[in-house]
Parts: structure tokens; C-alpha cells; sequence
């Protein structure tokens, strides 16, 4: 059974394989997302997060969803020498980049819980899988091409066998091919166009796809640093480099 | 019995004084050396070696399929956006009439952190020309949301480019 809604924004796609899934199980998981979007959008302005934005809700008075996500969000921020950060540069917190990975991740929970084996979660992109498709075979991801205006094609095929999460962070320009040779100032300068992280579950793939994709083309080496995640990084002129364990997904 | 006398002696005011000053005395030394042992880690994690920035760029400039004529050639700069991380301005070069490149003016900076690689040698990492796949998938991961700051800053310089 599956279905595709837009909630926070993006296509939500929930997919259960087994034959007892029934609508009200995929309704539970888009009310879930629902929630999370009421409580974590920066465009809603009765959201927990705008509140807190405001200056309208206090910190003891954080729900403990918001809680655990400031949490995550500093572990995160340490582990990533800053390279993650939710609070932006006018002060503001950004959640959006730990958010997602994570409701995804409980989305997926919830389904586990509530018995079923073979399904995916996707989330504008970012995906958690587990067990197998529709043939009883491993999960089959498509890796966008990240200059196809279109954006139907795919660069890359992987299979993920083991209830991987994969998460892709980019900027897809379109139209253009963009150089930028000078690099003369050894200012850390974006040259790459998307970074697709694979990790043991969607909530570690996607927290440090968004900061490796700050780091540029050094993104790829800090992926590579870190056990159980795999990366595959396009740069601008469509060269993509990839971290040592990542050719055990191509099949 | 030996160990009596001995716990006595210590605490005997005389012993007591010269005993407490030399356990005083070596706890600063340990935690001086310590504490310098940490600094010294730190400072020596904070370096950027210099091999890390990046050899020179191989790129080279390209002409886009833009209809000729839309933009005048010349260098143009754009506004300063508010990037996720940081603000961000380009400038956008424009030859023969079409957008040849970009240089980014303003990045968002790493706040002074580096990146913390392992000491352990770096494997060189694989890389290959993207291709088309034609398979079936069951599922398609990319980014949603291009980056805005760029689009604005680059769509600023490009209308002041506009003929």
C-alpha cells in the first residue's frame, strides 16, 4: 500500500509491502508528519518553533519533542566542529536540517511497532527503508542528477539490504554548468553540487549530509571519518567521488 | 603495627606540614603538565595543515547555451544573501553575452572551526563522471530545495547584466 502526501512542504511517500497494511496505518504516519510540521515550521507562526523564535515560549516550557531536538542539535553541532548549527547568524534557530532526519526515522519506528517488516518512509528525498520491495528484493535508490532541470534523472543505482537510511543535501542550479576556478583565497568555497550520505539509519545519514555539503569538497573526507556512513559527492562539472565503503551499495 | 606507627608519624604536626606542602606542590605540577598537554592537543588539533587547501583548480571556464546577446559581457556582482550557514554573495561573469562563470565573493565562513580529520593517512579517495542510469528504481533521493541564497545573489548580478 502506499501513498504520497505534501506535508512540511515536500512529497511524503509512505510504502508498506506487507498485505496487512490498511489506510489507517498510512493515515497514522502522515498525521504524524503533520505534527512534527505544526510543531517545527518556520512558515507557521503558531509553531512551537516560531514561538520560540518569537520570544514567546520559554525554555522550561519546551515540549519534549523540542527538547530532545536541542539535544540532538548540539551533539550534532559538536560533532561537526560547528559545521552544524541551528542557531543562525540573526540568532534565529533553523531546525530544519536535524528535523526531518529524525521524524522520518520515528515515522519508520512506528511502523516497525506497529508490526509491519517491508516498507519505506520518504521525505522530500531523504528515505528510510526496511526489509525488501515489492518482489522481495532489496530496496532500489536512484540517485538524482543534479543538473537535470527535469530532475527525473538518475546518476546512480544503490541497493540498501540492511534498513539503511540515504539522504542527499544539495543545490541544484539550473540551466548552467558553474565554474569557479579561482579559489586563489582559500575561502571554503562551494564547489560541488549534492552529496547522497547512506548511514545505519536515515537520522545519522541525514544530520551530517547537511553540514558535509557546507564543507564542500572536503565533505566527502569528513564522511569518510565517520564509521557507518557512505557518501557520494557530484561537483559542478559532474565528477562524483566517493568514500571507500560505498561500493558494497552498487549491488 | 609498622602501619600504625607510620599513620601516626604523618599525622604528627611537623611531619603533617612538610608532607601536605609537597603533595600540594606535586597536584600543581600534575595539573600544570596536564593542562599543558591539553593545550598543546588543542592548539595542535586547530591548525589547518596546509596541504588541505585545495591544488589548483583544473576547471576551466565554460560558455553557457544561454542565447547570445541576453546579457552584456562584464563582471557584475551580486547582492549578499542569507545563506543556512552564513551570507553569501557571487559575481557573475558574463562572455559573449552569456554567463561564463560565477566566483563567489562571500561564503559562509566556518566560524573558525576546521574540520577535525583523523591522524590516521587518508585513503585517496575514487572518483568517475556521472552517468545517465537507465535502471528502474524504487525510489529517487536528491535534494529538494536548491539553494536560495545562491539563486537570489546570482539572479541580482544577473539583472544588473541584462541588456
Amino acid at each position: 500500500m502506499k501513498e504520497t502526501r505534501i506535508i512540511m512542504g515536500m512529497p511524503v511517500t509512505v510504502h508498506i509491502v506487507d498485505a496487512s497494511a490498511r489506510a489507517a496505518d498510512l493515515e497514522k504516519i502522515f498525521e504524524y508528519f503533520r505534527s512534527v510540521d505544526e510543531q517545527f515550521s518556520a512558515f507557521k507562526r503558531t509553531s512551537e518553533l516560531s514561538r520560540i523564535n518569537d520570544g514567546t515560549l520559554a525554555e522550561k516550557d519546551y515540549s519534549p519533542e523540542m527538547k530532545e531536538i536541542m539535544k540532538l542539535s548540539e551533539e550534532t553541532r559538536r560533532l561537526t566542529n560547528g559545521y552544524f548549527n541551528i542557531r543562525k547568524p540573526n540568532g534565529a534557530i533553523d531546525t530544519s536540517g536535524l528535523v526531518k532526519g529524525w521524524a522520518i526515522h520515528h515515522a519508520a519506528k512506528m511502523l516497525k511497532e506497529a508490526g509491519f517488516k517491508n516498507y519505506f518512509v520518504d521525505a522530500g528525498g531523504d528515505i528510510q527503508v526496511a526489509g525488501k520491495n515489492e518482489e522481495g528484493k532489496p530496496w532500489s535508490v536512484g540517485i538524482k542528477d543534479p543538473f537535470d532541470e527535469t530532475q527525473q534523472k538518475i546518476v546512480k543505482v544503490v541497493y540498501l539490504k540492511h534498513g539503511e537510511g540515504i539522504a542527499t543535501s544539495g543545490t541544484y542550479i539550473r540551466g548552467q554548468h558553474i565554474y569557479n576556478p579561482h579559489d586563489a583565497d582559500n575561502k571554503p568555497i562551494t564547489d560541488i553540487v549534492s552529496i547522497t550520505v547512506i548511514g545505519q539509519n536515515i537520522y545519522e545519514a541525514d544530520r551530517f549530509a547537511t553540514p558535509a555539503f557546507a564543507m564542500g569538497k572536503k565533505g566527502i573526507s569528513f564522511i569518510e571519518n565517520i564509521d557507518g556512513l557512505e557518501g557520494y559527492m557530484i561537483d559542478a562539472s559532474g565528477i562524483a567521488t566517493f568514500t571507500s565503503g560505498f561500493e558494497k551499495y552498487l549491488k | 603495627m609498622r602501619l600504625q606507627k607510620r599513620f601516626i608519624c604523618l599525622y604528627h604536626p611537623m611531619v603533617y606540614n612538610h608532607s601536605m606542602k609537597k603533595i600540594i606542590i606535586s597536584s600543581a605540577l600534575v595539573i600544570a603538565i596536564a593542562a599543558y598537554v591539553i593545550y598543546q592537543h588543542v592548539t595542535g588539533q586547530a591548525t589547518v595543515p596546509a596541504a588541505q587547501n585545495t591544488a589548483p583548480n583544473p576547471q576551466t571556464t565554460t560558455s553557457t547555451p544561454a542565447a547570445s546577446g541576453e546579457y552584456k559581457d562584464g563582471t557584475y556582482t551580486g547582492s549578499v544573501a542569507d545563506a543556512y550557514y552564513g551570507s553569501l554573495q557571487v559575481q557573475a561573469v558574463v562572455k559573449g553575452g552569456a554567463l561564463a562563470d560565477v566566483v563567489f565573493l562571500q561564503y559562509p565562513s566556518d566560524a573558525g572551526h576546521t574540520i577535525e580529520l583523523s591522524r590516521s593517512s587518508m585513503p585517496v579517495l575514487k572518483s568517475e563522471a556521472i552517468q545517465a542510469q537507465s535502471a528502474n528504481v524504487n525510489i529517487i533521493s536528491g535534494a529538494t530545495q536548491t539553494s536560495e541564497a545562491f539563486q537570489k545573489s546570482l539572479a541580482a548580478a544577473l539583472a544588473l547584466a541584462k541588456n
